[in-house]
C-alpha cells in the first residue's frame, strides 16, 4: 500500500504526462483525413515526409547540425571542467562554476535575446567590428548557421560540463602522474587514462546535449531565423500554421525515432552501455 | 666502491610557510637499497617527487648517473616510481598496465607482449596477464606495480610507503618479497616510510629524516646500536626515555638525575656539558632482570622495580615496572629462555643495565624537567 503511494506520483507523471499523449501521437500519425470528420487508417503522413525533399533536408540537416552541436559543446566544456575539477581548488573552483551556471538563471528566451541584441546588424559586436575597422559597414550576423551554432553550444554548455566535472574529478591524481612517470606525454596521458575514465561521464554529457539540441526550438529559430530550417520548427508549423496534426504527429516520431538511433550508435562507436553510463554520472 | 646511482647536492624546497627539504646532500650506491625513514610531514615524499621529478627543489641538484636532472621532466627521467596507492590503470588489464611503459618508448607491440610477459613471470603472476586489475589480492597488486616499474629497467625505482595500504600479515610478507625483488634485480631502490621495521629489515642503509634534514645516515645497525641524535634514538626501535640534568661522571661514564630524585649512570658523551639537560635512552633489551639484586651483573649498579603490567607477545613478550622510588615507567623486554614467564603484577624485582649501552643526548629545544 505505502508502496505504491510512493510509486503514484512517478508512475502518474510518466503515464499522464509522457506515456499518454505518445500513444495519441502514435494513434494521429497513423491515420488520414478523407473527409469531414472522416478519418481511415494509413501510413500517408510518412509516405509525404519521405515524398516531400524539403522535409527530409530538413530533417537531416536538424541531424548533422545536433552532432555538431554536441560535439563542439564538448570541445569547450573538456578544458573547462578539467580547470574546474583538477587544475582550481576550493573557492576558486566553485567560483568558476558559478559563472557557468549563472546564465541559466536567466530564462532561454532573454538570454536568446541577449544574443540578438550582440549580433544584429545594428548590435553591439558589428558596432565593434566598424570601430576597429576590420568590416566597413556593420555586417549582419544573426541568421546564419555559425549563429545558430554558437546559440546551441551556449545553451547546452552546462548539461556538458556537470557530467564531465562529476567524472574528472573520480579520477585520482595519481594515475596520471603515475602514466607520466612511465613516459607518457600530456597527450598520450589523455587519450590512454582520462579520456578512458572520463568516457561514461562525456557520453552522458554528449547524449543530454544532443536530446537537448535536437528538440530545441526557441535557440534555433530566433538565431536562425527562416534560414534555420530546424526540424522542430516543421511540426510547430504543422500542428499550429497548418493544423494538420496528422502530419505534425508522423514529424514527432520520426524526430524521436531519430535521436534513439543516433544516440545508440553513439553508445556502439564509444563502446559504452546506457546503463551504466546513468549509473556512473 | 660501487658508482653512485644517485647524488643530491644541497636540495633545498621551500613551501610557503616552511623548508620542506633543507639543504640535503647524500648519495646512493648502485644496486642497494636506500630508505629514508622519518615520520609524516619530515620532508620525505618532497625529496622523493623531486627525485621522480615531479617537484623542482628550489635549489641544489640531483644527479641521476652522473647527470643533472635539472629540467628534466618526469616522463624523460630514467627513474620510475611505485606509488602510495599503487596507481595501477584500472581501465586496463594486468598486462596492459606492465606494457603501458614500453608501449610509450615506441616498442612494437609483440615485443612489448615478450617483455612483459618476461617480468610477470619473474614476479610470479603470468598467468595473470589478461585479468582486470581489481581482480587481483593486494599482494598481486603490489607485485604487478613493481612489475611496471621494472620492466623499463630504471636507473633508480622509487617507492613512497607502497607496504602503507596492506594489512599486517601480508606487510610482514611483502617485505621479504620487496627485499628478495630487489637482490634478484639488482636495481637501485629508494624507498621511503615512517615504519622503522621496514627501513631496518629491507636496506642496506637508512637516512633518518626530520623536520627537512637528515639525522642520521648509516645502516641500520648503526641507527640502531649507535643512534647520533636523540631523534634517532627515539625514533628507531623501542626505547625508554629518561629526561635528566648532567650531574657527573668520568671519561666513559656520565651520571643522570632526573627532576624527581632517579639516578643512573649512561655512556659518557663528548657533546654533553655538565649541568645540561640531557636525554637518556635504555632499550627494552639492554635492560637485566634478577629476583635477587646479587645476580645482577657486576658493576651495573641496581634499582627496584615492581610489576606494573605483563605484555606477553611470543617472542617479543615485554613487561612494563615502576622504578620503587619515583614511579617511573620502564619497559623491559623478558628474555627469551622463558625465564621471568612466571613474573606476577605487583611483584618486586631488581634490575640493571650495561651503561655502555645506553645512550645520552643534549636534550633537544622545547624538553622541559
Amino acid at each position: 500500500m505505502s508502496l505504491a503511494l510512493l510509486l503514484a506520483p512517478p508512475v502518474l507523471w510518466l503515464g499522464l504526462l509522457i506515456i499518454l499523449p505518445h500513444v495519441d501521437l502514435a494513434v494521429l500519425s497513423f491515420r488520414e483525413r478523407v473527409g469531414v470528420r472522416q478519418y481511415v487508417a494509413s501510413l500517408a503522413q510518412y509516405r509525404t515526409f519521405f515524398a516531400e525533399p524539403l522535409y527530409w533536408h530538413v530533417f537531416v540537416r536538424t541531424a548533422v547540425m545536433s552532432v555538431i552541436a554536441t560535439l563542439l559543446t564538448l570541445m569547450f566544456a573538456f578544458p573547462i571542467a578539467w580547470i574546474i575539477a583538477k587544475l582550481l581548488r576550493g573557492r576558486a573552483s566553485s567560483l568558476l562554476f558559478s559563472v557557468c551556471l549563472i546564465p541559466f538563471w536567466v530564462s532561454e528566451t532573454v538570454r536568446t535575446l541577449g544574443w540578438m541584441i550582440l549580433l544584429r546588424e545594428s548590435g553591439v559586436l558589428p558596432a565593434l567590428l566598424v570601430k576597429l575597422g576590420i568590416t566597413a559597414e556593420p555586417v549582419e550576423l544573426l541568421y546564419h548557421d555559425a549563429t545558430i551554432l554558437v546559440g546551441l553550444v551556449y545553451t547546452s554548455l552546462l548539461f556538458m560540463l556537470i557530467p564531465l566535472i562529476s567524472s574528472l574529478e573520480s579520477l585520482d591524481n595519481a594515475l596520471i602522474e603515475a602514466a607520466y612517470d612511465l613516459g607518457a606525454n600530456g597527450l598520450t596521458v589523455l587519450r590512454t587514462i582520462v579520456i578512458p575514465h572520463a568516457a561514461p561521464g562525456i557520453t552522458a554529457g554528449c547524449i543530454v546535449v544532443f536530446m537537448l539540441t535536437l528538440g530545441n526550438y526557441l535557440t534555433p529559430t530566433l538565431l536562425g531565423g527562416k534560414n534555420s530550417q530546424w526540424f522542430t520548427e516543421q511540426i510547430y508549423t504543422q500542428f499550429i500554421t497548418r493544423f494538420n496534426w496528422e502530419q505534425g504527429a508522423a514529424f514527432g516520431f520520426l524526430l524521436l525515432v531519430l535521436s534513439t538511433l543516433i544516440v545508440v550508435v553513439g553508445l556502439r562507436l564509444s563502446g559504452q552501455r546506457f546503463g551504466e553510463v546513468m549509473q556512473r554520472t | 666502491m660501487n658508482p653512485q646511482d644517485l647524488v643530491a647536492e644541497a636540495v633545498v624546497k621551500r613551501f610557503a610557510d616552511h623548508v620542506a627539504v633543507d639543504s640535503l646532500s647524500f648519495d646512493v650506491a648502485r644496486g642497494s637499497f636506500f630508505s629514508i625513514l622519518g615520520p609524516s610531514g619530515c620532508g620525505k615524499t618532497t625529496l622523493l617527487r623531486m627525485i621522480a621529478g615531479f617537484i623542482e627543489p628550489d635549489d641544489g641538484d640531483i644527479a641521476i648517473r652522473g647527470k643533472s636532472m635539472r629540467g628534466v621532466a618526469p616522463n624523460r627521467r630514467p627513474v620510475n616510481m611505485v606509488f602510495q596507492q599503487l596507481a595501477l590503470f584500472p581501465m586496463m588489464s594486468v598486462g596492459e598496465n606492465v606494457e603501458f611503459g614500453l608501449a610509450r618508448r615506441g616498442l612494437p607491440p609483440p615485443e612489448r607482449r615478450k617483455r612483459s610477459l618476461a617480468m610477470l613471470e619473474r614476479v610470479g603472476l603470468a598467468a595473470a596477464v589478461d585479468k582486470r586489475v581489481d581482480a587481483l589480492s593486494g599482494g598481486q597488486r603490489q607485485r604487478v606495480a613493481i612489475a611496471r616499474s621494472l620492466v623499463l629497467e630504471p636507473t633508480l625505482l622509487l617507492l613512497d610507503e607502497p607496504l602503507g595500504a596492506l594489512d599486517l600479515k601480508l606487510r610482514e610478507h611483502m617485505k621479504i618479497e620487496l627485499k628478495q625483488l630487489q637482490a634478484a634485480f639488482g636495481t637501485t631502490f629508494v624507498y621511503i616510510t615512517h615504519d622503522q621495521s621496514e627501513a631496518l629489515v629491507l636496506s642496506d642503509r637508512v637516512a633518518v629524516m626530520n623536520q627537512g634534514r637528515f639525522e642520521q645516515l648509516g645502516s641500520p645497525q648503526d641507527l640502531y646500536y649507535r643512534p647520533e641524535t636523540a631523534f634517532v634514538a627515539g625514533f628507531v626501535g623501542a626505547n625508554n626515555r629518561i629526561l635528566g640534568r648532567a650531574t657527573g661522571g668520568d671519561a666513559e661514564t656520565l651520571e643522570v638525575a632526573t627532576a624527581d630524585g632517579w639516578k643512573i649512570r649512561v655512556q659518557a658523551n663528548s657533546a654533553v656539558r655538565h649541568g645540561e639537560l640531557v636525554e637518556a635512552f635504555v632499550r627494552p633489551e639492554v635492560v637485566v632482570l634478577a629476583r635477587d639484586p646479587a645476580e645482577l651483573p657486576m658493576g651495573h649498579g641496581h634499582n627496584a622495580g615492581e610489576v606494573e603490567s605483563l605484555l606477553f607477545d611470543g617472542a617479543n613478550s615485554a613487561v612494563l615496572l615502576r622504578e620503587v622510588q619515583t614511579r617511573r615507567e620502564i619497559r623491559v623486554a623478558l628474555p627469551q629462555t622463558g625465564q621471568f614467564s612466571d613474573l606476577r603484577v605487583g611483584e618486586r624485582i631488581a634490575f640493571s643495565f650495561d651503561v655502555k649501552r645506553a645512550a645520552c643526548f643534549p636534550a633537544r629545544s622545547g624538553q622541559h624537567e
